[in-house]
């Protein structure tokens, strides 16, 4: 039996090359966890067939001492991710039975590395959503509380790291959908710097928000997933190489919250525990000020103006002609609507729908090009705040996991959800989710999560102080 | 916004609905866009922004990628001497 639940890349890699258990042996028990506790949490929509394999290719490696420290690593990887002759439905009926013809960039990079990619994790359709409710293949119920979602849209890798079915896992963030479900399952979710980690064979939803992210236990397992998948990328045009932006040494990073922007609507629980924290931070002597960030505010309601644009255009290429679900129609233009009126479910409709009005003739100027221009002014709120603080502290979310039903049937309290992970996508900054800490609803714990973002390039920073918070945030 | 601009939105967006998710879609977008007017207010003025967009360009080369030709052709809807097979276009 092995301890599933205090694993760490580290120890694994050390159990592996001091012969404490083989990767073989591992996976099997990663394996016998998803048997018990898939069909109830419904976190993996697919367990790749070939996992034992790779499990022995992993063996060999250590074996003949070609191995790197993911080698051997049970990773999940979110349906939206290439992984050439695997499915990836993208949680959507549209590409049902898509296989995928080529490897993302990430994946290649990870079996390069030699890790174990165990299966394809359930999400919300196209990756629109908060809290996997919108999968064509059922919720994920969130491991800590079964009548409570675990976040979205990539509910089922952080699902999968919560209910040890995984070691770490990879998810996309284009609004939030790394970080938002990271916390509200316990578990660390990192959004990286746009453009540091190649968008190549992800499936596309925001072209200008889109990035991979890496979910894990601690900050140590994250920091060593986003070190192997980050890097520029030809095949990615949009990518950076690391040393794009300049990084300089910073001891004791000071930390800035925006208390105006995170007074309403937060659930009381979640602002002791948010003061608490900020406590303890004080008593280790990092100074935390306050900042202004007057344009935030505004950041959820241009994201759903910008964002629905590019889905619009994302999605045209889901069209019934060259793959994925396919209809029977009279002429072309039956087949185009057919295709995509079945396929699509109804959030990705309502995204394309609003799309498509706000990048029309008549509306264009006062919506999409207001929105880049509401862009603008949210980029230039952080880039000023940043020459005051090293760090921008918030909750992650404005409270716990919500009850799977709960918010599913209304739009705006839906997009409510990214209103502290927004900004990082809008202005393409680095941040992380760290758990915080739990509120307790009847007899459940349910995680909150605490969430620091950091200037471009600087995701160094958020695993310094993502250090010193994982050691104090338990202590007195 | 009424019925009938939800009915040329999917006109454009080649979206089949039927009448009741044409209903639903009305109402959504209402309360949608009732959210995001809000944009409207802000005033916007002159910002420089601080950093330069720029194109990133590669040659017109051929350079051989690594991809499944064969798992191309199999997911063709309709497939005929390996092209893919549409219906009438003009």
């Amino acid at each position: 039996m092995i301890d599933l639940k205090n694993l760490t890349i580290e120890k694994t890699h050390d159990s592996f090359k001091n012969g404490v258990f083989t990767c073989t042996e591992l996976v099997s028990e990663y394996l016998k966890v998803i048997k018990e506790k898939n069909d109830e949490l419904n976190v993996y929509l697919e367990i790749f067939s070939d996992v034992l394999e790779q499990a022995k290719k992993a063996d060999e490696k250590f074996a003949d001492g070609s191995f790197t420290l993911m080698t051997g690593i049970p990773i999940a990887i979110k349906d939206n991710i290439l992984f050439q002759g695997h499915i990836a439905s993208s949680g959507s009926n549209i590409l049902k039975n898509y296989t995928a013809v080529y490897n993302s960039t990430v994946v290649k990079k990870l079996k390069d590395a030699g890790a174990v990619i165990i299966g394809r994790t359930n999400m919300d359709d196209g990756a629109m959503g908060v809290s996997t409710e919108t999968s064509a293949y059922g919720v994920t119920k969130n491991p800590h509380d079964i009548s409570r979602v675990p976040g979205g849209s990539s509910g089922g890798s952080t699902a999968s790291i919560a209910a040890d079915m995984a070691l770490v896992a990879l998810g996309s963030d284009t609004g939030g959908s790394c970080r938002q479900p990271a916390a509200f399952c316990g578990v660390v979710g990192l959004k990286p710097t746009y453009g540091s980690v190649s968008r190549y064979g992800l499936i596309s939803m925001g072209s200008s928000l889109d990035v991979i992210g890496a979910i894990g236990k601690n900050i140590s397992d994250v920091k060593i997933v986003f070190d192997f998948i980050a890097g520029q990328d030809k095949m990615d045009s949009t990518s950076i190489p690391l040393d794009f932006y300049k990084k300089k040494t910073i001891d004791r990073p000071t930390i800035g919250v925006p208390r105006a922007f995170i007074s309403e609507g937060v659930d009381p629980r979640v602002l002791l525990n948010f003061e608490e924290k900020i406590k303890k931070l004080q008593s280790l002597n990092y100074t935390v000020k306050d900042v202004e960030l007057p344009y935030a505010k505004y950041s959820v309601p241009a994201y759903y103006v910008v964002t629905p644009a590019e889905i619009s255009a994302n999605l045209a290429r889901l069209d019934g002609m060259r793959y994925g679900y396919s209809a029977e129609g009279g002429n072309l233009m039956e087949v185009y609507k057919k295709s995509r009126g079945k396929g699509f479910g109804r959030e990705v409709r309502r995204r394309i729908l609003l799309g498509t009005y706000v990048l029309s003739h008549g509306y264009h100027d006062a919506y999409y090009n207001k929105a880049n221009a509401v862009r603008e002014l949210i980029i230039n709120d952080y880039s000023k705040a940043f020459k005051k603080v090293d760090l921008i502290l918030t909750p992650t979310t404005t409270g716990p996991a919500f009850k799977i039903g709960e918010k599913v049937n209304d739009p705006v309290k839906m997009y409510l959800e990214d209103i502290f992970t927004g900004p990082a996508n809008m202005a393409g900054l680095p941040a992380i989710s760290i758990p915080s800490g739990f509120v307790e609803e009847g007899e459940k714990k349910l995680p909150l999560g605490i969430q620091f973002m950091a200037p471009h390039g600087r995701e160094d920073l958020l695993f310094q102080i993502g250090k010193e918070f994982e050691s104090i945030k338990d202590g007195p | 916004m009424n019925i009938k601009d939800v009915e040329s939105l999917a006109e454009l967006a080649r979206i089949e609905l039927s009448e009741g998710e044409k209903k639903e879609i009305l109402k959504d977008m209402e309360s949608i866009l009732g959210y995001i007017k809000q944009i409207e207010e802000v005033s916007v003025g002159d910002l420089e922004p601080e950093y330069q967009l720029k194109n990133v360009w590669r040659e017109d080369e051929l350079k051989p990628q690594e991809f499944s030709r064969d798992l191309i052709l199999k997911q063709f809807p309709d497939l005929q001497d390996g092209f893919l097979k549409v219906k009438k276009i003009l």
